[in-house]
């Protein structure tokens, strides 16, 4: 897991959960971190915008959806996997 | 109180560009969803919807109309005068000082916004056309069937997302119901197709890219519309005196707010609209026989919508046909109603009730007869039209056969 990644992974969720990236672990869920669709759909706009990655994810079909958000660090894997894909 | 008629229809969308062709693709299930075309199309993630490809403003417009007709407003105009052709009525007289028009949409000029943001932000141009003020103003449609038929009473247009026209219609309604006006030009008009337009949606993430299937559980998101709808509503006695043809007769509205969230939609707020509506028409709930869903496809609208019309209609809900027109035509948001109350009309008067389109599988949270793939001949008496707006804004119409 990229240390650079990770970090401003958490960073922006953080932010959307208004919380100290101190207080975002890996293991928690954007639900733990009381974070609801705006939210998430933000979330997913900050990490296009700041990877410059096109992250696919569509509201209707989350569970559908190949960009894995069941936790901060599925999030961090699918985003490192979506980089390695795209930047490649 | 007085009882308020329809005497007149006219629309343009991408089934049809007007009443009879868009009631036969409706009856014949027909897809007017279609390959995006437009400027920049291939920057685009979704690029279907269902767009007007056959529309010749130029040869329906002269130059100077051009100038100061968006095509929000051109779809309003040629909807108008099939409506207004139809009514048979002409506004001169004291009929045109107590005659207006009240009109739904949402993005109002938005493709002459982004046609001239477009020129100043990205072609550096430093100068505009003067009438872009004139052009992209919401209210320019209604001004303009204001001024086109001499209709001099209450004019205003409504903007309340996806049940603008619901709730344009219901103004329209009520005033004539309540003695302010002899008859109303009401419905809605929208024309969000262009760049900015799609891709401020597709921000949003609700989009599908391949087709609307509402409670369907295959749906995967709304497909956008665009078009308009304008009918004339007019007083009972009024329209019975001098002969007019009816086509429906609207006896109850109700609007709610859910006061909860900005995206989300809520079941009471929903419920409360339909029951709210039920009330106002004065009528028991196990006289209805259809409803035309609001139905967008997005996986939070349809089950919401399924157990809001459950709850107003109690154990009645399993005996009534509900179906979503906009599998078929998309949604035109702001004037997605008002083409929806085709589908009303063409039930109470043809008995034949459109259906839900692409239809695939059922899904257990939207467990309604939903009429799917193919239209049902079916005599119905009593018909809702609901409509639930981002920003929980709700607004549901009744409507009865033609006495």
């Amino acid at each position: 897991m990229s240390q650079d990644v990770k970090e401003k992974i958490i960073e922006i969720i953080a932010e959307q959960a208004v919380l100290d990236p101190a207080d975002v672990s890996l293991d928690q869920s954007l639900e733990d971190l009381g974070i609801d669709s705006l939210g998430l759909v933000e979330s997913i706009f900050a990490i296009e915008e700041t990877f410059d990655i096109s992250v696919p994810f569509n509201a209707n079909e989350p569970e559908q959806s190949d960009f894995d958000i069941s936790s901060v660090a599925a999030i961090v894997s699918a985003v490192e996997a979506l980089i390695a894909d795209q930047k490649a | 109180m007085k009882r308020v008629v329809i005497t007149g229809a006219g629309t343009v969308n991408s089934l049809g560009l007007d009443v009879p062709s868009t009631l036969k693709a409706m009856a014949e299930g027909k897809n007017g969803i279609s390959e995006l075309q437009f400027r920049d199309v291939d920057r685009l993630a979704i690029r279907i919807g269902g767009q007007i490809h056959d529309w010749d403003a130029e040869g329906r417009f002269n130059r100077q109309q051009m100038a100061l007709y968006d095509r929000f407003t051109q779809f309003t105009l040629v909807a108008a005068q099939q409506a207004i052709g139809r009514s048979g009525l002409e506004f001169v007289g004291d009929l045109a000082l107590r005659s207006g028009v009240v009109l739904g949409t949402s993005g109002g000029g938005l493709t002459t916004q982004d046609d001239n943001y477009r020129m100043v932000y990205e072609e550096g141009k430093n100068r505009v056309h003067p009438f872009v003020v004139p052009k992209l103003m919401n209210n320019a449609a209604t001004s303009h069937v204001s001024m086109e038929y001499n209709l001099k009473g209450p004019c205003f247009t409504v903007a309340t997302a996806c049940a603008s026209s619901n709730h344009a219609m219901g103004q329209a309604f009520n005033m004539v119901r309540h003695g302010v006006a002899t008859a109303m030009v009401t419905g809605g008009s929208e024309s969000m197709l262009c760049f900015g337009g799609v891709k401020a949606w597709e921000g949003l993430r609700v989009m599908s890219k391949d087709a609307c299937r509402p409670f369907s559980l295959t749906r995967n998101g709304m497909v956008q519309g665009e078009g308009a709808a304008v009918f004339v509503f007019e007083e009972y006695e009024h329209a019975k005196k001098r002969g007019a043809e009816i086509l429906a007769e609207v006896i109850g509205f109700a609007m709610t707010s859910d006061a909860s969230d900005i995206v989300m939609p809520s079941k009471q707020g929903a419920a409360r609209a339909i029951s709210g509506a039920i009330q106002d028409a004065r009528i028991n709930a196990s006289e209805i026989g259809y409803i035309n869903a609001h139905g967008t496809g997005t996986a939070a609208n349809d089950k919401t919508e399924c157990a809001a019309v459950a709850d107003a209609l109690g154990a009645h809900a399993d005996n009534i046909m509900i179906s979503s027109t906009k599998s078929m035509h998309g949604h035109l948001i702001g004037g997605t109603g008002a083409v929806e109350l085709l589908a009303c009309i063409m039930a109470l008067r043809d008995g034949i009730i459109a259906p839900t389109i692409n239809y695939e599988e059922p899904d257990p949270e939207c467990a309604l007869d939903v009429v799917p793939n193919e239209a049902r001949d079916a005599q119905v008496d009593v018909v809702l039209s609901n409509a639930f707006a981002f920003g929980g804004l709700n607004a549901v119409l009744a409507l009865r056969k033609a006495p």
